[in-house]
């Protein structure tokens, strides 16, 4: 058994030189503080490739993924029933994050081929799980596709191709711009250096968007103390309308 | 200044709300009415939630009505008794109405019903009111033509059991319609987010018969508390009452109230009417058109049912 672990431990770096090639990596912050006066923010992720070999020839493609919590989502559609619009049928999505944007050195078919796509699930329409549709919906992938396009057009979801800048195959660095209407959690980042549409290394980190001071203050009582926050409401609200109505009068008064 | 709303997720520009706040406020002053039925609209226009606008809107009432009711306490304009007995009925009501509007936010279909009463109501307030004005403009250029008589029938109303004597009001009747316009009005105040006063106050002067004078600052005291209630049940149903909205849209809200109330001063009470009508008529327009004409995204996405 001793020998075995021994044999593992002599093994494991041995797996890593293979590759030769590894991430280091930085990020302008490591956190998203959502403050009252949020609006929006951009990230800058940066890093090197370290190596102890010489440069391969073939050129180095990089990925960067950045990813909310995932949710089930609801997708509903309207039709026209008895001469209005309402919603009618429904597919429920399993998981989908609240933000995904992917950035890459090149176009999206130069950098990743579709088996390594499937098995780590990295361009937008992967990164949504949905399996069971509901059997009278024959159409289910529209469904998915109106998510994917909603979200598009609210940034949440971003294609970025090419907005990754390498350097001397070796520095790289890319901005992502994150709206204003995001969600907290734990946003995972993902870097994949792939060669040939092949990934070569991976890493992993997270990025913490939180709110902040109020936000978080007034988010969190309204959640877990509800009677509180309902009360504190109509105070305010009282104690407006009768300061409004207290100050009115003394200024017409003079 | 964008502002970053905590419950409704959404960044919005302060000055957009202090100003909508401050319109609406200005309108409810010349007008006479909460203004509710206006402002959810708009802040579903601007993109708030249907279901934070509609639970915010009511926090918001509680303060204009409360600013507004002050005034009718020192000129003892308030029947507190039939206030309190329309109360019973206005929290039934709103407890029912948060029911309806739980079960159908389950279905996906709370904005068609918020939609539907909006467009529903609006289009008979703002016709029915537009019709009486011009008629009322029309007698007033003719001259001459008196007061329409007063007639007070004894109607099946006063056939019902339980009555009771409401000394303010003058009136001695039973406990069943009040209580029943009171459910009424609690339902619309839950599911549309508005006050009622414009169902309310028709009602009490055609169907109770009470007073004039006393209408107002009654229907306004019932509101606060039905109004205060229903905002207590979303905010521990659903959770979906903004403070920060809340608060952006009651400062706008009380002072344009009062610049309001100097401008209905210098207008005539016809003319009031019929610009009030013609803006209800334009929100309705722009609901129903939401409704009838296709949309240009089919699909829309919320949270999945059941978390």
């Amino acid at each position: 058994m001793r020998i075995l672990a021994l044999l593992f431990a002599l093994l494991t770096p041995l797996a890593a030189l293979a590759t030769g090639e590894e991430v280091v990596l930085g990020l302008s912050s490591d956190r998203v503080s959502i403050t009252t006066s949020f609006d929006g923010s951009e990230i800058l992720i940066f890093g090197a490739v370290k190596r102890e070999t010489p440069i391969p020839e073939d050129p180095l493609e990089i990925i960067i993924t950045v990813a909310g919590p995932s949710h089930p989502v609801t997708v509903r559609r309207k039709a026209n029933r008895f001469g209005i619009w309402v919603n009618a049928e429904a597919v429920e999505v399993d998981a989908a994050p609240s933000f995904y944007a992917v950035a890459t050195t090149s176009a999206w078919k130069d950098v990743l081929t579709d088996t390594e796509d499937l098995r780590h699930k990295i361009s937008i329409g992967r990164a949504i799980r949905s399996v069971g549709a509901p059997m009278e919906i024959r159409d289910a992938p529209h469904f998915t596709e109106a998510l994917i396009r909603i979200r598009r057009n609210a940034d949440l979801y971003q294609m970025l191709e090419g907005k990754v800048a390498l350097d001397e195959q070796t520095l790289f660095r890319t901005a992502i711009e994150m709206p204003a209407d995001l969600t907290e959690g734990a946003y995972a980042t993902r870097i994949f250096l792939t060669r040939h549409g092949k990934i070569i290394n991976q890493y992993e980190t997270t990025i913490d968007v939180r709110k902040v001071g109020l936000e978080r203050l007034l988010f969190v009582m309204s959640r877990q103390q509800p009677v509180l926050y309902g009360l504190m409401s109509l105070a305010i609200a009282i104690i407006a309308g009768w300061g409004a109505s207290a100050i009115f009068t003394m200024l017409r008064n003079r | 200044m964008q502002i970053y709303l905590p419950v409704a997720e959404a960044s919005v520009s302060a000055f957009v709300l202090l100003g909508l706040g401050g319109l609406v406020g200005i309108l409810s002053g010349m007008f006479g009415v909460g203004g509710g039925f206006l402002m959810t609209p708009l802040l579903f226009f601007i993109g708030i939630p249907p279901a934070v606008a509609v639970a915010t809107e009511a926090n918001q009432i509680v303060a204009s009505s409360f600013s507004g009711v002050l005034a009718h306490f020192r000129r003892r304009t308030v029947d507190i008794k039939m206030g309190l007995v329309l109360q019973v009925g206005g929290l039934i009501g709103a407890a029912l109405g948060v029911l309806v509007f739980n079960y159908l936010k389950s279905l996906g279909q709370v904005d068609l019903l918020v939609r539907l009463c909006y467009v529903v109501f609006l289009g008979v307030v703002g016709g029915l009111m537009f019709m009486e004005s011009l008629q009322a403009l029309r007698k007033a250029r003719r001259a001459g033509g008196g007061p329409a008589p007063k007639r007070r029938q004894r109607t099946w109303i006063h056939s019902l059991p339980f009555k009771m004597r409401f000394r303010t009001s003058g009136l001695y009747i039973s406990v069943i319609p009040p209580i029943c316009v009171g459910i009424l009005v609690g339902i619309l105040a839950a599911i549309m987010g508005v006050g009622g006063g414009f169902i309310m106050v028709p009602a009490m002067i055609y169907i109770l018969g009470m007073p004039t004078k006393v209408v107002v600052g009654t229907s306004l005291f019932q509101i606060i508390l039905v109004t205060a209630f229903t905002t207590m049940l979303h905010a521990t149903t659903n959770y979906t009452v903004d403070i920060v909205l809340a608060v952006l849209l009651l400062v706008g809200g009380v002072i344009g109230a009062q610049i309001g109330t100097q401008i209905g001063l210098r207008l005539k009470a016809e003319q009031l009417r019929i610009l009030l009508a013609l803006m209800v008529l334009v929100v309705c327009g722009k609901l129903a058109a939401d409704l009838l004409l296709q949309p240009s995204e089919l699909y829309s996405l919320g949270p999945a049912v059941g978390h």
